[in-house]
This record gives C-alpha cells, sequence and structure tokens, in this order.
C-alpha cells in the first residue's frame, strides 16, 4: 500500500518542473518555421527555408557523416577496451581493484574542461610526430572521444556483470575450460545486452560530444556539434532550430519506442 | 598461461590506454602551469591573487551554489512522483526526465535562447499581451546560466534521488501513520530525513558537474558572466596565456578531488552505519 500518495500540491509543482524540462524543447519548433534570417517566432507566414538549408548547405551532411564515424570508432575502441578491462576485474579479483576501476573512470569524474585541456596537450604533442592522429583531424577526435566515453562503457559492462551468476563459471572452469572458453562461451553470452547498451551509449555521448570537441578542433574536423556551436556563438542562425526539431524527433521517437518495448515486456512478464 | 600475466592482458589494454592518452598529458598540463612564461609559481600566484580570476571564481561558486539548490529542489519534487506516484502520473514524468536528458546540450541551450531572448517567446508573449513595453534582459546575463544549467542538471540529480526514495522502508511509514502522524507529519519528519543521503549526493553530484561546466554559461552568459570553465578556454586560445590557464584548470581538478574524496567518505561511513 502506498502509505506517502503524493496530493495535489506535490503534483502540481512536479507538473511545473516537467513543464520547465520540456519546454525549451517545444520552443525550438515554432523558431525552426521563422521565414528570417535571424532568430524570431513566426507570426504570419510559416516557412521552410531552414529545413531547406540542412538539405542544400553540404556542411550539414558533412557534419554529421563526420560524427558518425567517429562515433562509431571510439564507440567500438572504448567499449572493446572496457570489455577486456572489466572482465579481468570481474574474473580475477585483484586487489586494489577499487584503485583500478577508480583510475578507469578518471576522464568520466574529471572537469570536463580539464579533460579537454589534458587531450588538446596530448594531440597538440601528437601533432608533432604525425599527421594522422593528430590536433584537428578526425582520428584526432575519435580517440580523444575514445577516452572520454571508454568510463561509461565500463560502468554499464561492470553493472552487468555483477548480475552474472558467478557459479555457472565456476562450473565452467572445473569442467576444464580455459580462460578464452569461460569468456567466450559462458560470460559474453549473459552480458550480450550490457555491451550492446554500451556501444549505443557511448556512440551517442560521441555523437554530441561538444566540451573536449572544442578545444581539439578548428577547421578541418568540423563535428555536427562543432558546426552547431559556430552557429550559435556568432550571429544565431535558425537552421540551428531546423536540426534541433531533427534532433529531438530522432530522441523523442527512441524514447517512446524503448517505453512502449519495456512496457510490455513488463506486462507479459506479470502475466506468465 | 600464469595469472599476472592473464591479468595484464585483460585488465593493461585500458589502463595503459588512459595513462598514455590521459594521465601523461595532465602531467603536461601542470608542466605548463609552472614553465610558462617563465619557472616558478607565478602562475599561481596570478590565479589566486588576480582580482579578475577572483571575481570569475566567486562567480563560478555563487553560480554553482544558486544551480545546486535549484536542480535538487526540483528534482526532489519530480522524483517524488516518479516514484510514489500514479501509473500515469509515473510514465509521464519519466517521460520528461528522459527525452531532455537524451537531447543534446547544445539543443538545449539553444531551446533557452530561442525562449528567453529580446526577441525570444517569453518577451514576444509578455508584450503582445501589453504587459511589457521593453524587453526583459533573460539571457546573456547570470540569470539566463542559472536557468540553463538547473535545465540540464535536474535529471543527474533524478537519478541518486531515485534510488534514495525507492530504498525507503514502507513499513517505517505505515508506523508513523499507525501511530496517528497527518501526511504532512511523515513526509516532513520520516521521508526527507530517510532520503537525506539521496539529496547530500544528488547536490554534490550536481556542484562537481556545475563547477567545471563550459557549453551552457558560454551559450546562454554570452561572454558576460564568464565562469572558471570559459575562463580557462579564453587562456588557451584567445588571449593565449597557456601557463595561467594550465594553472586554473590544476587548482579546478584539486577543488573537484576534495570534494570526491568527500563524498567517497561520507557514502563509506554511511555503508558502515
Amino acid at each position: 500500500m502506498n502509505v506517502l500518495r503524493p496530493g495535489p500540491l506535490a503534483a502540481t509543482l512536479a507538473l511545473l518542473v516537467a513543464v520547465f524540462l520540456m519546454m525549451p524543447l517545444v520552443a525550438v519548433i515554432p523558431v525552426s518555421f521563422t521565414p528570417t534570417r535571424y532568430l524570431s517566432v513566426p507570426d504570419a507566414e510559416w516557412s521552410l527555408r531552414h529545413y531547406r538549408a540542412l538539405v542544400e548547405n553540404p556542411a550539414w551532411a558533412e557534419g554529421a557523416w563526420l560524427s558518425i564515424r567517429i562515433g562509431v570508432v571510439a564507440a567500438l575502441v572504448a567499449t572493446g577496451l572496457a570489455l577486456m578491462f572489466s572482465l579481468g576485474i570481474w574474473m580475477l579479483q585483484p586487489r586494489f581493484a577499487g584503485l583500478l576501476m577508480g583510475l578507469a573512470l578518471l576522464p568520466m569524474v574529471a572537469p570536463p574542461v580539464v579533460s579537454a585541456l589534458t587531450l588538446y596537450f596530448f594531440l597538440i604533442t601528437l601533432s608533432k610526430v604525425n599527421s594522422v592522429v593528430a590536433y584537428d583531424t578526425w582520428a584526432g577526435v575519435a580517440l580523444a572521444h575514445a577516452v572520454m566515453i571508454a568510463p561509461f562503457a565500463v560502468v554499464l559492462i561492470s553493472v552487468a556483470l555483477a548480475q552474472v551468476d558467478r557459479r555457472i563459471d565456476l562450473a565452467a572452469r572445473s569442467m576444464g575450460a580455459g580462460l578464452w572458453t569461460r569468456i567466450g562461451r559462458v560470460i559474453l553470452p549473459n552480458i550480450r545486452f550490457g555491451i550492446l547498451t554500451a556501444l549505443f551509449l557511448t556512440f551517442v555521448l560521441s555523437w554530441e560530444e561538444i566540451g573536449v570537441t572544442l578545444f581539439i578542433t578548428s577547421v578541418d574536423a568540423v563535428t555536427l556539434p562543432r558546426l552547431m556551436w559556430m552557429g550559435l556563438r556568432d550571429n544565431i542562425d535558425p537552421a540551428i532550430a531546423a536540426i534541433s526539431v531533427v534532433l529531438i524527433v530522432v530522441v523523442v521517437t527512441v524514447v517512446l519506442a524503448r517505453t512502449a518495448v519495456a512496457r510490455s515486456r513488463a506486462r507479459r512478464q506479470a502475466r506468465a | 598461461m600464469s595469472q599476472p600475466s592473464r591479468f595484464l592482458l585483460l585488465i593493461g589494454p585500458l589502463l595503459l590506454f588512459l595513462a598514455a592518452t590521459y594521465l601523461v598529458p595532465f602531467l603536461g598540463v601542470m608542466r605548463w602551469s609552472v614553465t610558462l612564461p617563465e619557472p616558478g609559481l607565478g602562475q599561481y600566484r596570478t590565479a589566486l591573487g588576480d582580482p579578475l580570476v577572483l571575481t570569475v571564481f566567486w562567480r563560478t561558486l555563487r553560480i554553482c551554489a544558486v544551480v545546486t539548490v535549484s536542480a535538487v529542489a526540483a528534482a526532489y519534487v519530480i522524483t517524488l512522483l516518479w516514484v510514489r506516484g500514479s501509473a500515469v502520473q509515473r510514465l509521464v514524468v519519466e517521460l520528461c526526465i528522459l527525452i531532455p536528458f537524451w537531447i543534446s546540450v547544445l539543443t538545449r541551450a539553444f531551446g533557452w535562447l530561442a525562449l528567453l531572448s529580446n526577441k525570444g517567446l517569453i518577451n514576444g508573449w509578455l508584450q503582445s499581451l501589453g504587459l511589457l513595453s521593453e524587453p526583459l534582459t533573460l539571457v546573456r546575463n547570470e540569470f539566463g546560466v542559472i536557468v540553463g544549467m538547473t535545465h540540464f542538471l535536474i535529471p543527474f540529480a533524478v537519478f541518486p534521488l531515485a534510488s534514495a526514495m525507492r530504498s525507503v522502508d514502507e513499513r517505517v511509514l505505515m508506523a508513523a501513520r499507525g501511530m496517528g502522524a497527518g501526511r504532512a507529519r511523515i513526509f516532513w519528519q520520516v521521508f526527507v530525513p530517510m532520503t537525506k543521503p539521496g539529496i547530500l549526493g544528488a547536490g554534490l553530484v550536481v556542484f562537481v558537474f556545475a563547477l567545471g561546466f563550459f557549453v551552457t554559461p558560454a551559450i546562454l552568459g554570452g561572454g558576460r558572466s564568464v565562469m572558471v570553465a570559459e575562463l580557462i578556454y579564453l587562456r588557451i586560445f584567445q588571449s593565449p596565456d597557456w601557463g595561467l590557464g594550465a594553472a586554473i584548470s590544476v587548482i579546478l581538478m584539486l577543488a573537484v578531488g576534495v570534494l570526491l574524496a568527500a563524498m567517497m567518505r561520507q557514502v563509506r561511513q554511511g555503508a558502515s552505519k
């Protein structure tokens, strides 16, 4: 029984917070249809010119494509390294596991701007010896993103591992399975979902990363967020509203679909 | 294969990777802070003595304090409904938390510009209703920064609060009611004190996040209410003074380290109780 069911006052306050949370997302929609070249609300005439600009100006598609490539590479590198690390910690339970974990999570807990300056230092140092993985190159950005998102993959995979029953691993070992058999045939199938979640989350984090990207790119490696940043800082370009609406629609669709799937699964489980 | 070599094979790569890309370069940043433009601790003296830098430090602390209180309070209200509301309330609240959470910081800052700027929606409504003749300055100042940062950080406060509220033992609430406490009394004297660790945790998460925040203040502050992170950016890229930028970064890193250590201690004490 719910002794403390929120009353009308609590519900009203929470509703206000909910409105506050959704307000800026809704506000973007009318602005994206403005016929003017500056940030304004359309009164009589609604125009699609800023959506047309997204299609016609190749910079947007190039930025999106660059962000996708960087996101895929960074997510694969980060999740791969995080998977090995988390498996090692889980299977071997070394002394100082807490300390090692803290080290692995460092880029996540350090202030983003400090990470950004650190990675800037790293990439301009690399620039002195090569021009592929360097300042303002896509490979450099992918590497820096991998550093920033790896801790998130470590957290997600470790959480998934914590739910695996250790006895199945012990059973496999006692029947003579080697290290790689235990990992490949016993443990990995049990944390499949966690690994996929880690890949997805790290990709999204890289796709929207801007704080570090600002420090390590200038004119060549212009990712989608970097392009939006430029449109936001100088004269506010309503094309940002159009791209924002596109991104919001994608997020709302994914969240609604996920919620629907989660609910129907919960209902099926409740029935079974 | 022996135990230690397996250990290195699995755990080593990520640690080597982070050492090469993060730890060693951070030492390099520390070196900048004591060697540029000349060897010595001059940059730290500037960082802790220069009135301009100190103004930025104080502004950052002030904004972070306000943002922490408002984000945690707003998060508490909405989490209460998420955890203890009816099925419909839970669903609505969940969507209103998750959707903004997944949307990029740039889009959210832009939304606030669209709402708060001089030609934005809020000023437009107020003027068309005849309530205002001159637009209110709601953005490119501290107010805009606080609104934008509070908005960004509410979802991060929700998760620790939700786990604290879910772990409240229902029987304690029933006992309070059985002994005749009203709803308000159960809430303020039983429920809130029992969720205090969650409130502290959420506050610390928000505060630490807010300290190093860069994007939202840079966009909504419009260069007028510069916070620490933006100051570092300006010292590195606009008025090249790498030594000072590096020194401020090291100070910021230390401050966050101390806060996190305090949080860990709190958690450990809570666990041992």
